[in-house]
C-alpha cells in the first residue's frame, strides 16, 4: 500500500495478507482472503461491501473475537500500536492472556449492528457499562458510576442517572445503540469498529448517530473502522473507503476517489444502487444476480460473474494486481490494469 | 417487587381453594363410605343383618350424615385453623398420627432429591455446554440416556442389592437394625441420612438427565448471542462473563420447571419406596382408597399438590429475581 510506506508511524493498525478460514462441517471455507488494510490515527476507515463479503470477519479478528472454528492463516499479520507506543502482533496472541484483554475493550472497542442483542437483558443499562469501566480503569465503584453516567449524558442520552437503572429493552432503538456507544467510549478506547450501527435504526436516528460518532471523534480523537453495506452513510463519515467483496477488496482510495471516480464495476454498481432524491421515479439498478457462496469461490477476479465488463479468458482465469491510480486510489481489475504498465 | 409477591401469594391462596374442592369431590367418588365398610368388616360372617337404619347410625358416629358441602367446610376449617387433617377411620386415630411421620419422611426424599438434582445439573450442565462435543460433552450425553431409559425400580433393586453384597449396608427400611428401635441420638439422625440417600440418588438421576440436558441446551444458545461476545469485546474474563452472562439465564429454565421435578419426583417415589421398603405417602394413599378412608387419602392428596403448588410458586417468585424482563409482563 503506497500511504502506508509514507506514513507507517502513523498508522495506528495495519492489517497485511489477513486470510481467515472456517471449518464447517461442508469443508474449510475462506471468508477473508489475502486483504490490506491500515488505520490512521483519527481518521475513519470505511469498509463497505454486500452481507457475507467478509467486512465483519475481518475486523472481529483485530480483537480475535472470531469463534472456535476459525482459522487466521499464519502469514497474516495485525499489526496494532498500543496506548504505550509499543506495537502488537494481535494475531501472535493468545485468546486468553491478559494483553488481549487490556486491549479489548479498553483499546480496540466494538459496537454492533444490534444494539437490543449487544447488551444483556438481565442487567440494567448502568451496570453493563460499569462493568466495561471497572475492567479498564483503576476506579471505585462510586466513581465507576460516576464516569457511566457522564457518558450517558455525552452521547445525548436525557436522564442519565435514571437510564443508568433501566434495563436495555426499557430503552427505544436509538437511545440503546447510544447507551452502546457510551459503553464503547467509557474505556476511553484508541480504536472503534462499528460493525453496521445504524443499519436496524431508522433513518433520522440514523443521521443522528453518524452525527454523534464524527462529534465524539473529534473530542475524543479516536481512530474508527466503519463498516456498512450502504455507501450513502459511509460518504459522510469516512475518510478512506476499502471496497470488499468476497473476502477481497476490488478497490481503495479516499473517499472522494471512490465517490466521484469509481473505477472498479463493482464499485460503480454500488454506487448506482443508492436512492437519490433528484432521481425520482426512475428504477434503481440492482447488481445482477447473487454473491457466490464462499464454498464455491469464482477462479480469478471474485466479480466476474456478475461484472458486465467481464472479459473472459481473463478475469476468470487469475485475480488482477493492484493498479494504482493515485498515492490513495488502488484498484484490482484488468480494465485498469493495462494502463498502469 | 411487593406487588407482584402479594399478587403471587394470593393467587396461590385461590389455587389451593380450587385444588382443595376438587380434592374433596374425588374424595366422594367412590361409591360407598366407610360406614359400609366398616359394618361389612365388623358384621360379615357373624350372621347379623345390617338395615339401612343401622348404617345410619354407623354414618352418624362417623360425621358422615351430614351434607357434603357442610362436611367439605368443617373438613377444610379445621384445617387451616388447627392444622387438624380429620379423624383416620381405619387406624382409629387422627390423620395427623397416621400421616406424620411420613410426610416428614416423603419432603425430606424430596428436598435431598432436588438438591442433588439442581447441584449435579446446573454445572455440569454448563460445563457441558462450553466443552460441546468433547469427550466429557458425549460422556455426560450418555450418562443422561441412562438415566432417562433405566426403570427406577430397576435402578432400586441393583442399588439395593450392590449396597448389601458389596458393602454390608443395611438399605431398606428407614433405619438399620440396631437403630430401630433405639431413642434419637446423632448416629440415628445419621443412619437416617444414609437410608434417605439411596431413594434421593435414585430418584435424582433421571430427574438430573432431564435438567442436565435443558442447562446445556440453553447454555449453548446463550453462549453464541451477542451480548456475550460484546462482554468479550469489552475485555472481560471468559470465566467471569460465562458466570455472569450465559450461564445466569441458563438457570431460568430449571427454576421454572421446579413445579414439575416436584410432581415427577411424587408420582415415581412409590414405586422406589416399595422396592426399598420404605414407609412413604405414596402407599398409604392407595391403601386409603382400598379402605375408603377420605380423610387420610384427602389429606395426603392435599398436602403433596400443595407441595407441588408451593413449589410453582417459589419458582415463580425466584424467576422474578434472576430475570427483570419478569415482572415487566407481570407489570
Amino acid at each position: 500500500m503506497e500511504q502506508s510506506k509514507k506514513s507507517t508511524q502513523d498508522n495506528l493498525l495495519e492489517v497485511k495478507n489477513l486470510k481467515i478460514s472456517f471449518k464447517t462441517d461442508e469443508g474449510i471455507v475462506t471468508a477473508v482472503d489475502g486483504i490490506d488494510f491500515s488505520v490512521r490515527q483519527g481518521q475513519t476507515l470505511g469498509i463497505v461491501g454486500e452481507s457475507g463479503s467478509g467486512k465483519s470477519v475481518s475486523t472481529w479478528s483485530i480483537m480475535r473475537l472470531l469463534p472456535k472454528n476459525s482459522i487466521i492463516d499464519e502469514n497474516s499479520s495485525i499489526q496494532f500500536q498500543r496506548k504505550s507506543g509499543k506495537t502488537v502482533e494481535i494475531t501472535k496472541l493468545k485468546t486468553k492472556s491478559k494483553e488481549l484483554r487490556e486491549i479489548r475493550g479498553g483499546e480496540v472497542a466494538l459496537i454492533f449492528q444490534e444494539p437490543m442483542s449487544s447488551f444483556s437483558p438481565v442487567y440494567t443499562i448502568g451496570n453493563q457499562i460499569m462493568e466495561a469501566v471497572l475492567q479498564h480503569r483503576d476506579v471505585t465503584d462510586q466513581e465507576a458510576e460516576e464516569i457511566a453516567v457522564d457518558m450517558l449524558d455525552r452521547v445525548g442520552i436525557s436522564n442519565p442517572r435514571q437510564r443508568f437503572k433501566q434495563y436495555p429493552f426499557e430503552l427505544s432503538g436509538g437511545m440503546r445503540q447510544r447507551a452502546m456507544i457510551a459503553v464503547a467510549l467509557s474505556m476511553n478506547p484508541s480504536l472503534l469498529i462499528a460493525d453496521e450501527p445504524t443499519t436496524s435504526l431508522d433513518v433520522t436516528i440514523q443521521a443522528q448517530i453518524l452525527e454523534l460518532m464524527n462529534e465524539l471523534q473529534k473530542d475524543l480523537g479516536m481512530s474508527i473502522i466503519f463498516i456498512t453495506h450502504n455507501l450513502g452513510v459511509i460518504a459522510q463519515v469516512a475518510d478512506e473507503i476499502e471496497v470488499m467483496y468476497l473476502g477481497k477488496i476490488l478497490e481503495r482510495g479516499t473517499t472522494k476517489e471512490i465517490i466521484n471516480q469509481p473505477k472498479h464495476p463493482y464499485t460503480k454498481a454500488l454506487i448506482k444502487a443508492i436512492p437519490r432524491l433528484d432521481h425520482l421515479g426512475e428504477r434503481l439498478t440492482a447488481i445482477q444476480g447473487d454473491i457466490p457462496s464462499p464454498l464455491s469461490r469464482p477462479v480469478g477476479c471474485p466479480f466476474y460473474t456478475r461484472c458486465d465488463d467481464v472479459i473472459s479468458g481473463v478475469c476468470d482465469v487469475k485475480m488482477p494486481e493492484p493498479t494504482h491510480l493515485s498515492d490513495t486510489h488502488t484498484v484490482y481489475c484488468f480494465l485498469h490494469e493495462e494502463k498502469d504498465v | 417487587m411487593v406487588k407482584f409477591l402479594i399478587k403471587r401469594t394470593l393467587g396461590m391462596v385461590v389455587t389451593m381453594f380450587f385444588v382443595s374442592i376438587m380434592i374433596f369431590v374425588i374424595m366422594e367418588l367412590p361409591p360407598g363410605d366407610y360406614a359400609e365398610r366398616w359394618a361389612f368388616r365388623k358384621f360379615s360372617g357373624t350372621g347379623a343383618q345390617i338395615t339401612e337404619a343401622d348404617l345410619d347410625n354407623i354414618r352418624a358416629n362417623f360425621g358422615l350424615d351430614r351434607p357434603a358441602p357442610e362436611r367439605y367446610l368443617t373438613w377444610i376449617k379445621d384445617i387451616v385453623l388447627h392444622g387438624d387433617f380429620g379423624q383416620a377411620f381405619a387406624f382409629q386415630t387422627s390423620v395427623n398420627n397416621v400421616i406424620g411421620q411420613k410426610i416428614w419422611l416423603t419432603l425430606a426424599i424430596l428436598f435431598s432429591t432436588l438438591i442433588i438434582t439442581y447441584t449435579i445439573s446446573i454445572p455440569v450442565g454448563m460445563y457441558a455446554a462450553v466443552r460441546q462435543n468433547s469427550v466429557e460433552d458425549h460422556a455426560l450425553t450418555i450418562f443422561s440416556y441412562l438415566g432417562f431409559a433405566l426403570p427406577n425400580f430397576l435402578l432400586a433393586l441393583v442399588l439395593l442389592y450392590i449396597m448389601t453384597t458389596y458393602f454390608g449396608t443395611s438399605v431398606g427400611g428407614l433405619f438399620s437394625p440396631e437403630y430401630a428401635d433405639e431413642p434419637w441420638s446423632k448416629g440415628k439422625v445419621l443412619d437416617l441420612l444414609s437410608h434417605l440417600i439411596i431413594p434421593a440418588i435414585i430418584l435424582a438421576w433421571s430427574a438430573t438427565a432431564f435438567q442436565l440436558q435443558t442447562v446445556r441446551a440453553t447454555m449453548l444458545d446463550e453462549l453464541n448471542t451477542l451480548s456475550v461476545t460484546a462482554a468479550r469485546a469489552r475485555g472481560v474474563a471468559e470465566w467471569k462473563l460465562l458466570i455472569k452472562y450465559p450461564a445466569r439465564l441458563a438457570i431460568n429454565p430449571v427454576i421454572s420447571t421446579m413445579g414439575f421435578d416436584a410432581n415427577r419426583i411424587f408420582s415415581e417415589l412409590p414405586i422406589v419406596a416399595l422396592v426399598l421398603g420404605l414407609p412413604e405417602l405414596g402407599g398409604l394413599l392407595l391403601k386409603s382408597y382400598l379402605d375408603l378412608d377420605m380423610y387420610v387419602a384427602g389429606a395426603i392428596l392435599l398436602i403433596l399438590t400443595f407441595m407441588i403448588v408451593f413449589m410453582n410458586f417459589l419458582s415463580d417468585i425466584l424467576l422474578a429475581f434472576l430475570d427483570p424482563r419478569v415482572k415487566l409482563i407481570e407489570g
